[in-house]
């Protein structure tokens, strides 16, 4: 009786430990997780901070070894994002709309979902060689219009994706209430789905924004960059990322400063849009 | 007059004609918008396929084989950057896995309820931090500190070893195609720890709460009930995070060092496919070089597209059998 009692309790102390030591673990991994987090946040802070003064937001990206700042880039910046959005954004609601209103009973929806979805994680270097190909070459020279429609094209698959969750949550005896009420499909669409998915529709928009005012990769070789100012759509364009690419690389220490700076502009101006679209959306 | 006011918005303008041409012109644009998208991606396709076709044409099928990138002789293959895209990728995952395992472990089993928001939002921010970011804290920060603390050890220990030494042999430059598949994880964890844990919160409780009613640890839980429920949406996950590790750039370019040379340790500099599309596009002239870039490109294109792909199927087929038992 004992010796049974005995091995039981030696099998028990053994899966209580092996249990342990997996559960350490998985806090070890998410200490690990954490830790490049605030590893990165401390030395952006530190580091961005020092470099961020008056005339960064006052004067343009510099030659190397004078004074400047990066007005430029950023007013170029806002001006891509703002235009990819404009682009992407009514593209995606309606599709969005379509894959959640119309296409019910549609074939070609599981398609166009599948599709999105691989838009949504395809590298985004290669939707800028995509807008090259299609912009930059036939016009012969880099521009913003090019910059600003590769952002549109990354925007799109989140804002489709965002719509269609979101309206689809939905209640449907909302939509059977106001077609009952003798209102056509558009209009319990635009009047009652909208209205109630607002929210979520405007979460999703947020989050696109969020994602593509970081995005360098597709503004290499579309929008470019530029040393000065440019208001002109048809030009190449300062846009921040590119520049703190080109800052970073370079052997310039004032120039690696302003990237910095840049850096930390960038990384707080989406950490606040995601914060924000998370309040809007509330608790999820 | 009142009556006119009550109908409210729905009879507002309804007149027939006007009715029907709106809901036709709505539900033109929205399917419109729809084929939009599905059509993107052959759009995709024609133009890299177009814009690589001098390539194609010149080099066949060598392009694949031949580790030579030389844009004066104009002579290009593109084994070096698959090679590098394959080997920081997988580093990515080595790292990546086991640690975004432990994050959705601890997020959906261990955590108190109180911890479980606050973490599960700092790790969706690391996921929201650009690429970019990362890129130049790796360069500035991360690569100085390898290179001073970690590199000399590797090599002292695992660059002793008889089978895997000239792997990890090396001077500590600090940049190099392991610093690349380091930063690289710290991207796809927060993606990966997300899908993960939303397939452990598919779990039926029932299940999970027999297994403990027989007395069962949360570790043969997880063992026994968890992982074989949610196995096949894991592995799509994990291919989640290896699309984005395949196709991450401006991380990689700024740490990986840009050789065109096929090295055998870890601890030297190589090349991706996107890093070397984001190094040498704007500069590439001559047809050739610019068309054997975008061949690069369509490449990443079609590796990312089968590894999406499968990992939609996956996930797929798990949120059937969902559907399925609920």
């Amino acid at each position: 009786m004992s010796a049974l009692k005995n091995i039981d309790m030696g099998l028990y102390r053994k899966r209580r430990f092996f249990n342990f030591l997996v559960l350490f673990c998985t806090m070890l991994a998410t200490a690990f997780g954490l830790l490049w987090l605030v590893w990165l946040l401390v030395t952006l802070f530190t580091n961005g901070f020092q470099y961020i003064n008056m005339a960064v937001f006052t004067q343009p990206t510099p030659p190397p070894g004078e004074s400047g700042g990066l007005a430029n880039a950023i007013v170029g910046s806002l001006v891509i994002t703002v235009v990819g959005v404009l682009i992407g954004g009514p593209v995606g609601i309606l599709a969005g709309t379509f894959l959640s209103e119309y296409a019910t009973h549609s074939r070609i929806a599981p398609a166009i979902r599948f599709i999105n979805d691989v838009l949504l994680s395809a590298p985004s270097i290669i939707l800028g060689v995509f807008v090259y190909q299609i912009v930059v070459v036939p016009t012969g020279h880099f521009s913003g219009w090019a910059g600003a429609l590769a952002l549109a094209f990354i925007a799109l698959p989140i804002i489709v994706r965002t719509t269609e969750d979101m309206m689809k949550l939905v209640p449907n005896a909302v939509r059977e209430a106001a077609a009952a009420l003798g209102a056509p499909k558009w209009k319990v669409t635009v009047a009652i789905v909208y209205r109630a998915a607002k929210a979520g529709i405007l979460t999703g928009v947020l989050l696109a924004i969020a994602r593509i005012s970081g995005e360098t990769a597709p503004l290499l070789f579309t929008a470019l960059n530029n040393q000065f100012w440019s208001n002109s759509l048809n030009e190449p364009i300062a846009n921040l990322p590119v520049v703190i690419f080109q800052f970073a690389m370079s052997p310039y220490e004032d120039w690696q400063h302003l990237a910095w700076a840049g850096a930390l502009l960038i990384t707080v101006s989406v950490l606040v849009i995601n914060i924000i679209s998370r309040t809007i959306f509330g608790n999820r | 007059m009142d009556r006119e006011k009550d109908k409210g918005s729905f009879s507002r303008g309804s007149h027939p004609f006007f009715d029907v041409f709106l809901e036709t012109f709505f539900s033109f644009a929205t399917r419109t918008s729809a084929l939009f998208v599905f059509f993107t991606i052959f759009a995709i396709i024609a133009s890299l396929f177009w814009g690589s076709w001098p390539a194609i044409k010149r080099f066949g099928l060598s392009f694949l084989f031949s580790s030579e990138w030389n844009p004066v002789t104009e002579k290009f293959g593109a084994l070096v950057a698959i090679y590098g895209t394959l080997v920081t990728s997988i580093i990515a995952m080595l790292i990546g896995v086991p640690v975004s395992f432990g994050i959705a472990i601890f997020i959906t089993e261990l955590c108190p309820p109180w911890l479980k928001r606050p973490i599960a939002t700092a790790i969706e921010l690391l996921a929201a931090i650009p690429s970019i970011i990362y890129g130049m804290w790796g360069l500035f920060v991360f690569a100085p500190f390898f290179a001073d603390n970690i590199e000399p050890w590797i090599s002292d220990t695992l660059g002793q070893m008889p089978l895997v030494g000239p792997l990890f042999s090396g001077p500590p430059l600090g940049i190099g195609v392991l610093t690349a598949g380091i930063i690289l994880s710290i991207m796809v964890i927060p993606f990966m720890a997300a899908v993960f844990r939303d397939l452990f919160e598919v779990v039926p409780p029932v299940l999970k709460e027999s297994a403990y009613g027989i007395g069962a640890t949360t570790w043969e839980v997880l063992k026994s009930i968890v992982f074989p429920y949610t196995k096949i949406g894991l592995v799509g996950g994990m291919m989640l995070g290896l699309g984005r590790a395949l196709g991450e750039t401006m991380a990689v370019t700024f740490v990986i060092g840009n050789a065109d040379r096929l090295e055998k340790s870890l601890l030297m500099p190589g090349n991706t496919i996107s890093s070397s599309l984001a190094n040498q596009f704007t500069e590439a002239v001559g047809e050739i070089y610019t068309s054997a870039l975008i061949e690069l490109g369509l490449i990443l294109f079609f590796i990312t597209f089968v590894v999406l792909a499968l990992s939609k199927f996956l996930l797929f087929r798990l949120t059937q059998k969902e559907g399925v038992r609920t």
